[in-house]
């Protein structure tokens, strides 16, 4: 069976093209303002890349902050059931995700099945999602590629009081006055982020181990503040952790469809 | 960040006063109140507990320099010497940090305070919106806190938030009140909290053809009723007076009196300077007591 998993994020819709348990391939697109038009050009660039047809897809889930806007959905996934089923799908040892995308963050815990145990949501804040991190990169006037890596050469922790991202903005603009080095505010702005996932995580229980799905997951510099954070030695992130979401879409529109 | 040459729409105008009426010489006790918040800073200078002179300018990178700053302001239309006065009081977020401070007391208690002497003491419910945190005051006829309730942790509803939709939307910050009420019929209130995704979707809405003050009204539509929610939990008995540089804005203002179905206080009085004049107030007090620094 041929299924597609499509996930309209607020920055990115990605889709995910996979037959019988493998990926066969996969494209993104920015999102921009219209959804219907992402969410389109999202599936036409994942069906060329995999050289299939639309007859060919056998059913279609659609989730993410967007999913209103994917009218080829056969089945509405919802965002906690997408991810679990994605890290259940990569790390089937784990029982514990997190995901932050570009305006929300998620974590879950799941049994060895996938199924949701507990989870907890934040959409509402962007102190605990991605673009907590890109309006940082500005206000550092460094590239959001070059904060992570930045973070990372840093080896003094400097506690930022501000959770508010406009505030911290502030903030960072007063370390620069301060003439606090940019590593050194670069590692400050992702152990603030990363305690703020982690305490979302702690919410719900830790289980030894997690895995991050989510664009941020490419963030080296959250990544280990992540790990410091939670004390462990390891986080599980799989090849393109922001398809995440969009794997377990198109692994429950498999299973929805037998 | 605001480049140099971009106009600064968030730039509201620093101001300072002196009483023409009062000679300071015939004072008996001369206090200072120094609110240095994380925005503005306010100094006044009270004769015998009567408004002498103010000064009103933007907080810079450090406390002491602001509070220092925010002196020789109010004191430049004078000639009144710092050393003059008998007393000061610093309050504020960077209260700490008041160089020339007596004492220190909180920014509630001098809020509420304040409102007392700038509306009267009928006032039961002060709402304090400043440039990063609101406060809901419940107080007493003598202006003393007995309730309250204050964010400071997110910049929704807040006056930095008011400031970054003036600066996106290239409206200077004293015309968005009076803007906001230019639109042939009230849009819905911007849906998201968090000022950075309220900006993405003022964004939006722009590009679906929205007119500026029409964000404008949905956006002041959204901080009222942000602000109302905080007020709701602390609980609403009349009087009711709002300080701080929010009460300037009529967009908002307006919005909020329809959500409480109350009628706001007046005053004559500059709505910065609560925080400043209840510190000055307290200094007085102190003085009267005996425990001041001179008699």
């Amino acid at each position: 069976m041929i299924t597609a998993g499509i996930d309209c994020g607020a920055k990115n819709t990605k889709t995910i093209i996979m037959k019988d348990g493998t990926i066969l391939g996969r494209a993104s697109v920015l999102t921009g303002f219209d959804q219907r038009e992402a969410v389109k050009a999202s599936l036409a660039a994942a069906l060329e890349k995999t050289k299939l047809n639309r007859s060919e897809l056998d059913h279609i889930g659609g989730t993410g902050s967007g999913s209103r806007s994917i009218e080829e959905a056969d089945v509405k996934v919802n965002d906690i059931k997408a991810i679990t089923t994605a890290a259940n799908y990569f790390f089937p040892r784990a029982r514990t995700v997190a995901d932050v995308g570009a305006e929300g963050g998620r974590a879950a815990k799941f049994d060895e099945k996938g199924s949701v145990e507990d989870f907890a949501i934040n959409e509402k804040c962007a102190a605990g999602a991605g673009a907590f991190i890109e309006a940082m990169s500005r206000a550092l006037e460094t590239e959001l590629e070059d904060l992570g890596p930045l973070a990372l050469t840093s080896d003094k922790s400097i506690p930022m009081n501000a959770q508010c991202a406009i505030f911290a903005e502030s903030e960072v603009v007063g370390l620069i006055h301060a003439k606090t080095s940019k590593k050194d505010i670069s590692r400050a702005i992702h152990d603030a982020m990363a305690s703020r996932i982690a305490s979302m995580i702690r919410r719900i229980g830790v289980n030894p181990d997690v895995v991050m799905l989510g664009g941020v997951a490419h963030n080296p510099g959250f990544v280990e503040a992540l790990k410091r954070e939670l004390q462990v030695d390891q986080v599980y992130i799989p090849e393109g952790p922001e398809f995440g979401a969009a794997v377990g879409a198109a692994i429950v529109a498999a299973q929805t469809a037998k | 960040m605001a480049d140099d040459k971009k106009p600064e729409f968030w730039r509201w105008a620093e101001t300072n006063w002196v009483n023409p009426d009062i000679k300071w010489q015939d004072a008996e006790l001369l206090t200072g109140g120094i609110d240095v918040g994380s925005v503005s800073s306010q100094a006044v200078i009270m004769a015998d507990g009567e408004l002498y002179a103010f000064g009103n300018r933007r907080t810079g990178s450090d406390s002491p320099t602001s509070a220092q700053d925010a002196l020789n302001f109010a004191l430049e239309k004078t000639d009144l010497p710092q050393g003059k006065v008998h007393y000061f009081i610093g309050t504020g977020y960077g209260r700490v940090n008041v160089p020339m401070a007596d004492r220190t007391v909180t920014e509630i208690a001098c809020h509420a305070k304040g409102a007392s002497f700038m509306y009267g003491s009928a006032v039961r419910t002060v709402l304090d919106v400043g440039g990063q945190d609101i406060k809901a005051i419940r107080c007493d006829d003598k202006g003393k806190v007995t309730n309250f309730l204050m964010n400071d942790k997110c910049a929704a509803g807040t006056g930095r938030g008011m400031e970054v939709f003036a600066d996106l939307l290239g409206v200077p910050i004293g015309d968005v009140g009076p803007r906001s009420f230019e639109v042939a019929k009230e849009p819905p209130p911007v849906s998201s909290t968090c000022v950075v995704y309220a900006k993405s979707e003022a964004t939006g809405l722009l590009r679906k053809g929205w007119a500026v003050n029409e964000v404008l009204a949905a956006y002041c539509a959204a901080m009222a009723a942000r602000i109302y929610s905080l007020l709701e939990r602390v609980g609403v008995e009349p009087e009711f007076a709002i300080t701080g540089g929010m009460a300037k804005n009529i967009g908002v203002t307006q919005r909020l009196r329809k959500l409480m179905g109350l009628e706001p206080l007046k005053t004559a009085y500059d709505t910065q300077l609560a925080g400043a004049m209840g510190a000055a107030l307290f200094g007085l007090a102190l003085c009267q007591k005996g425990k001041g620094r001179k008699g």
